[in-house]
């Protein structure tokens, strides 16, 4: 850094381009849609800006305050299963050969290398009706069936007179299943950096004070990825709370989220200015949500300095 | 092998037996090679040797960390297969310390006492006891982040201790001090280890940490032990190259036996001639004759007969202060080095590069070593 300053003709030409870019391509539309959040709808591509905050609390109405506490929900339970599942994972990764660590991180990775919209619709082919889970328990149905008549129950449809497929897709439900899958890497890979970093030899201080593995876990392997837990929690919550893709293909009438909303007003709506208020509502909740956390990290960053 | 009379009470009951422990790791690696070893009641025992020796490995059998390949560890004449770590009455203290970043040195030493369900009140003191045992009273709400190296050391000395184990280990604990604070930290373990009465067991690559704290040492290498013996038997008495070699230093010459009679033997060595030396047992054929450097004399004059002398010329001076250490090159060309006391006070050496010397010493001082 300090040799940068010495030498600022190098330092512009290395930054000058990427400054540029974020200024033209990210800040200045950012400010054009926070302008546009202040404007009027005047015709079908004419907008005012009148400075007024109409949309702002038209965004306030119940119905829309719905849909933001519907998306924070799910977004909730979609970071704590994500932590759930991922912890489990991101430790056994950690801890598994050193050999076997690339393929295990690059299992994790690998489904961000194939679209979205495909993985989406791959999840479709699995949970629909007529898709792979129902198909899987109609043959332990059958099996089941086949078994009780085997041992003389046949007549008593102890398993129903037919097989009832689960209604997997469509609901709250698949958005959170989802969401879930889709955002599993996000969980795994900070949390697998945070317990990959951590010296093994305080687990095996707590074991050698006559902890077991479980108290161990929660008394001193939790505690210490305390900071991979929050970071992954941040990439979690933040790209989940505004997914569109993923409530529209797999969810119900009832599971959309504020994304599907906005995404609506910029297109089939044609309401702009009200789609950047809720944009930028969107935005300042998820600062509040950092901001949040800086303040958690500052009382504790005595534990995480060591 | 003859037992050196310890002070920490060698000879009295195993507390630990070894016995034909082998660790082989991914079926290739063998780290600990058939170790047979007895460690007792109250001793402070060291495991010496250098890196990759499988000295830790061992330690880490004993504490349960490792699961031998072969053979098993006894404690108290019970086997400790299949006993986890948190279940044996052996504690440790970790070469990083792992000190509990997350608690206060109050709950770091406590932690293992509320696992096993101890009151609070007596928690209470015997936290605040052995806070006191490592000087560290009234550091209970501090946060490990405030705390020296030093401190955090004592901090997982205290924790350790605190559970009353039957046996303490210490994996190089003094590896990450300074070398003034090492040196304290060497002659408050051994006050320590008198104080609380457990039996110590250490793990080192410093032959001088090892000779100075522990009553008995088992040097290793490449996964076997060498010799075991108390600090003044292993220096004087080396019982092969590598141990000589490894404690101190040496100088070694080689040489082959010619001739046993009564109980001296001649050895014809090069560049010395057909040397009498006290006789040992086996000694036949190719052996190594070695002696320490403090044990030669160099004189201007032929120091006569009944020591063993060459005559050399002085090719190096390394000054230390309270010692000089000579390098002298005999007419093979071979260097011997020799470590004189400076008693006089004086700023000029009274020995300078290029004088020629009589280098000897007492045939009683030198070692015949055939392993």
């Amino acid at each position: 850094m300090e040799s940068w300053r010495r030498n600022p003709l190098v330092f512009w030409v290395i930054n000058l381009p990427p400054s540029l870019w974020l200024l033209f391509f990210f800040l200045i539309p950012l400010g054009l849609i926070w302008i546009f959040s202040f404007g009027e709808k005047r015709g079908v591509v004419d907008i005012e800006i009148t400075w007024t905050l109409a949309n702002y609390l038209r965004a306030m109405d119940p119905l829309y305050l719905q849909i933001f506490a519907k998306s924070l929900w799910f977004t909730a339970i979609t970071t704590l299963l994500c932590l759930a599942v991922g912890f489990p994972i991101a430790f056994g990764i950690s801890f598994a050969p050193a050999k076997w660590k690339p393929w295990l991180l690059l299992a994790i990775i690998l489904p961000f290398w194939t679209n979205l919209l495909i993985r989406t619709y791959a999840l479709i082919a699995v949970l629909r009706t007529r898709g792979y889970v129902n198909f899987t328990l109609e043959w332990f149905w059958d099996q089941g069936n086949w078994l009780l008549a085997l041992l003389g129950l046949g007549q008593y449809q102890l398993l129903g007179a037919q097989f009832e497929a689960l209604p997997l897709l469509y609901n709250n439900f698949a958005v959170v299943f989802g969401l879930v899958y889709v955002h599993l890497p996000f969980t795994v890979l900070p949390l697998y950096a945070a317990l990959e970093r951590m010296d093994s030899s305080y687990i095996e201080a707590s074991l050698d004070l006559g902890a077991g593995q479980f108290r161990t876990f929660f008394t001193v392997v939790v505690p210490l990825a305390k900071a991979g837990i929050i970071s992954a929690v941040i990439i979690t919550f933040i790209p989940a709370l505004g997914s569109f893709l993923t409530p529209d293909l797999l969810g119900g009438t009832d599971s959309q989220m504020i994304a599907n909303v906005i995404e609506r007003q910029f297109k089939s709506a044609n309401d702009w200015p009200f789609g950047a208020a809720l944009s930028f509502i969107l935005m300042y909740a998820t600062f509040f949500a950092l901001a949040l956390r800086a303040l958690l990290a500052r009382g504790s960053s005595s534990m995480e300095a060591a | 092998m003859t037992e050196s009379a310890g002070i920490g009470g060698a000879g009295g009951k195993p507390i630990i037996s070894i016995r034909e422990v082998s660790k082989i790791f991914g079926g290739a690696v063998t780290a600990v090679d058939d170790v047979s070893l007895d460690i007792h009641e109250g001793e402070f025992f060291a495991l010496l040797g250098p890196s990759g020796c499988g000295k830790t490995t061992l330690l880490r059998m004993l504490a349960g960390f490792e699961i031998p390949s072969l053979g098993q560890v006894l404690l108290d004449g019970q086997s400790l297969d299949g006993v986890p770590p948190n279940k044996r009455p052996i504690n440790m203290v970790f070469q990083s310390y792992a000190v509990f970043p997350h608690m206060s040195v109050f709950d770091n030493v406590a932690y293992g006492l509320k696992i096993t369900g101890v009151d609070k009140a007596e928690t209470m003191a015997r936290v605040d006891e052995a806070l006191e045992l490592v000087k560290l009273g009234g550091f209970g709400g501090r946060r490990p982040d405030q705390l020296s190296g030093g401190q955090r050391q004592r901090v997982a000395l205290a924790r350790a201790l605190v559970k009353r184990p039957r046996v303490l280990l210490l994996d190089e604990p003094l590896s990450a001090l300074d070398a003034k604070l090492r040196e304290a930290m060497q002659l408050e373990l051994v006050r320590l280890r008198e104080t609380v009465g457990i039996t110590f067991v250490i793990v080192t690559h410093d032959q001088a940490e090892a000779l100075s704290m522990a009553n008995r040492i088992a040097v290793m290498e490449s996964g076997k032990v060498r010799q075991v013996a108390g600090p003044a038997e292993l220096y004087e008495y080396p019982n092969c190259r590598f141990v000589a070699d490894f404690i101190g230093k040496m100088n070694l010459f080689e040489g082959r036996v010619t001739g046993l009679a009564g109980n001296q033997i001649t050895v014809q060595v090069e560049g010395l001639g057909e040397v009498t030396l006290p006789a040992v047992e086996q000694a036949e054929g190719e052996v190594g004759i070695a002696v320490r450097p403090e044990k030669l004399r160099l004189d201007r004059e032929d120091p006569g007969a009944g020591r063993i002398a060459f005559r050399g010329r002085v090719s190096e001076v390394a000054y230390y202060g309270d010692t000089s250490n000579i390098f002298i090159t005999d007419a093979a060309g071979r260097a011997v080095s020799a470590n004189i006391q400076n008693e006089a006070r004086r700023t000029d050496s009274h020995v300078a590069v290029g004088d020629d010397l009589w280098c000897s010493w007492d045939p009683q001082d030198t070692l015949v070593l055939t392993g």
